[in-house]
């Protein structure tokens, strides 16, 4: 799903404030824990799918079709969660997925944020036509919505989960580029900036060791907070059928599996993938907002 | 104000050139043309045909401009699967994403906006936080899930709502719903922070002072101002819906754009993709130009500032 302009609040660091570091906070006490732990074991779950699966996720056994979870009449524990339309079962499928969205989720968060930071501090330092250059590249970008944007990218070059990881940075760069733009606007008036000038660093220099580090922590932020709408851009590639390839458990493409039978009232194939996805994007948002007002000391008061 | 104008307009046609070169760039670099061009399962000779028909044995600036002229002429190619023309498709596709849009629009309007003004007016108290549930919800929720569920409750236990299709008003409930609710977040938040903003204006200090009821301070004088830029969003995304529909389209097989472009994607029917994509980013620039102009209409200081 695209997200409309104005959803994601921006992370705006205040010139003067004193420097941020995530790694400080986080020792700070007030972490929210719920959302944390569900993070870390989602990753803990993704690492170590091959230890946790009961069953292979890619193989089923035809005569153990449609299985409802142990709960439901008719189920049993040998498949904790049911089985899907091939007779696979749907816990283990679910754990390899979490891999699958981890691995695309943070690979192209990663890959967004070094593309448009880099693009970000390029266009603010430099200015002129580089800067003209580069936020027309922007605007343009920014007119075409993610998905369809993606979905496009998508049917050019076919799927894979490294393909999606590429779509989906090229598609996300854009909102690092435009916050980190804005923050080296302001740092390149600062005094320390004129006095790295005068004491004659280079350019490249300035923007790595002086511009780089006092921008690093919004674009963190912003990459928590891109988590939840990149991972949710990922299962709906999938869902459409241009995201990650079958046989491959990715959670979007089990739900779009799931579709087919929900009118029969196998509910199990379309909850339950979708839950794994809500209390991801949950998880990663809230966690995302906690390091927005950590960042600004003046949302903090509100 | 005229400099201003043409500067927008300059601006925007920028926007569709980069546009144009950009989709182009991708279709050309990430692959062969011809093999998204011309239909599966085609021979070597039939490629070597298309190759030469479409002239993608000519440099890429002769192709490029072969590219602008036929867009210019509204020639975006033939659908394989339907046999006719792309964009007469998506013209008679239209219709069903703007009815669809303007169901979702009307869905978060209602639900964001008041919620936003109660979330204002009782800032950090159990409203607030509920609201604050409510666009997170929207924001973690893939609208195609929340569709799911929705069919899931109300198709199949309750048997209210038809599950798919099109046709009636109650076909257009669910699919409002599912595409609305990440808007209506959207909505909500924005008229909050709107809300609150006003409500600590002079003016609003001011019918206080005068000792109108809390009612009409909020009802007149504050809300009125604070929809504003509500409104102008709500411009905006009516757009973005009638292009991000796909996945909500695809749940409900309602026959929209979205729908077509899902079609393009299951049937490998490149021509459709693109066709799509590139109108829709059209549809987008030009809408932004639109309300461009109409602030500086409105608002004096856009205009005078340039």
């Amino acid at each position: 799903m695209s997200i409309p302009a104005d959803v994601i609040p921006l992370p705006s660091h205040t010139p003067g404030a004193p420097r941020f570091s995530v790694l400080r906070a986080a020792r700070l006490g007030d972490v929210p824990m719920i959302p944390l732990v569900i993070l870390v074991g989602i990753a803990f779950v993704a690492v170590f799918a091959n230890q946790l699966a009961p069953h292979n996720p890619e193989i089923g056994s035809l005569t153990a079709r449609f299985k409802p979870p142990f709960w439901v009449k008719g189920g049993s524990t040998q498949f904790l969660l049911g089985t899907d339309q091939l007779g696979r079962d749907v816990l283990s499928r679910l754990i390899f997925g979490a891999r699958v969205s981890m691995v695309v989720g943070l690979t192209a968060v990663v890959f967004a944020g070094i593309l448009g930071t880099t693009l970000g501090i390029i266009s603010g330092y430099l200015g002129r036509w580089v800067d003209q250059v580069i936020m027309r590249l922007v605007d343009t970008w920014l007119a075409l919505p993610p998905l369809m944007f993606a979905i496009f990218l998508a049917a050019i070059v076919g799927p894979s989960m490294w393909n999606i990881v590429i779509i989906l940075g090229l598609t996300y760069w854009t909102r690092y580029a435009r916050v980190v733009r804005g923050e080296v606007l302001s740092l390149k008036e600062r005094e320390f900036v004129r006095l790295a000038i005068v004491a004659g660093c280079s350019k490249w220099t300035i923007m790595r060791r002086h511009i780089l580090p006092n921008v690093i922590n919004s674009a963190i932020v912003l990459g928590t907070l891109m988590l939840g709408v990149v991972i949710i851009t990922e299962a709906s590639l999938s869902f459409l059928g241009v995201g990650v390839p079958p046989p491959e458990p990715a959670w979007g493409l089990m739900l779009s599996d799931g579709k087919q039978s929900l009118m029969v009232g196998r509910w199990w194939l379309s909850v339950l993938p979708g839950l794994c996805i809500m209390l991801m994007v949950l998880s990663a948002n809230l966690l995302g907002d906690w390091l927005r007002v950590k960042l600004d000391p003046q949302l903090r008061q509100l | 104000m005229k400099r201003y104008i043409l500067r927008r307009i300059g601006y925007s046609l920028l926007s569709l050139l980069l546009l144009s070169v950009t989709i182009f760039f991708f279709v050309r670099v990430t692959g062969d043309p011809a093999v998204l061009l011309v239909e599966p399962g085609a021979s070597r000779d039939d490629l070597e045909m298309i190759r030469r028909q479409f002239g993608l044995d000519q440099p890429l600036v002769v192709q490029y401009g072969g590219f602008i002229a036929s867009l210019f002429r509204g020639d975006l190619g033939q659908s394989f699967y339907y046999r006719t023309p792309v964009f007469e498709l998506y013209l008679s596709r239209l219709p069903h994403s703007l009815l669809l849009a303007v169901a979702a629009m009307l869905f978060s309007l209602v639900v964001g906006i008041p919620t936003g003004i109660i979330a204002a007016v009782r800032v950090n108290t159990w409203w607030d936080s509920a609201g604050k549930i409510f666009a997170l919800l929207g924001l973690s929720m893939p609208s195609f899930w929340v569709g799911l569920i929705m069919i899931l409750f109300f198709s199949v236990h309750l048997g209210w709502l038809p599950s798919s299709g099109s046709g009636t008003a109650l076909h257009l409930v669910m699919p409002a719903i599912a595409l609305g609710w990440v808007f209506a977040a959207a909505h909500m938040r924005l008229t909050r922070s709107s809300m609150l903003e006003v409500l600590g204006s002079e003016y609003v200090k001011l019918a206080r002072l005068k000792g109108l009821p809390e009612a009409l301070v909020i009802g007149k004088h504050a809300f009125k101002n604070a929809l504003i830029p509500v409104l102008t969003l709500a411009g905006i995304n009516l757009v973005i819906m009638v292009n991000v529909a796909v996945v909500v389209e695809t749940v409900f097989a309602w026959p929209g754009i979205g729908r077509l472009l899902y079609e393009g994607i299951t049937f490998r029917d490149f021509p459709i993709v693109q066709g799509v994509v590139i109108l829709g980013g059209f549809m987008i620039v030009i809408v932004n130009l639109f309300i461009d102009i109409l602030y500086a209409v409105i608002d004096p200081r856009i205009r005078l500032e340039s």
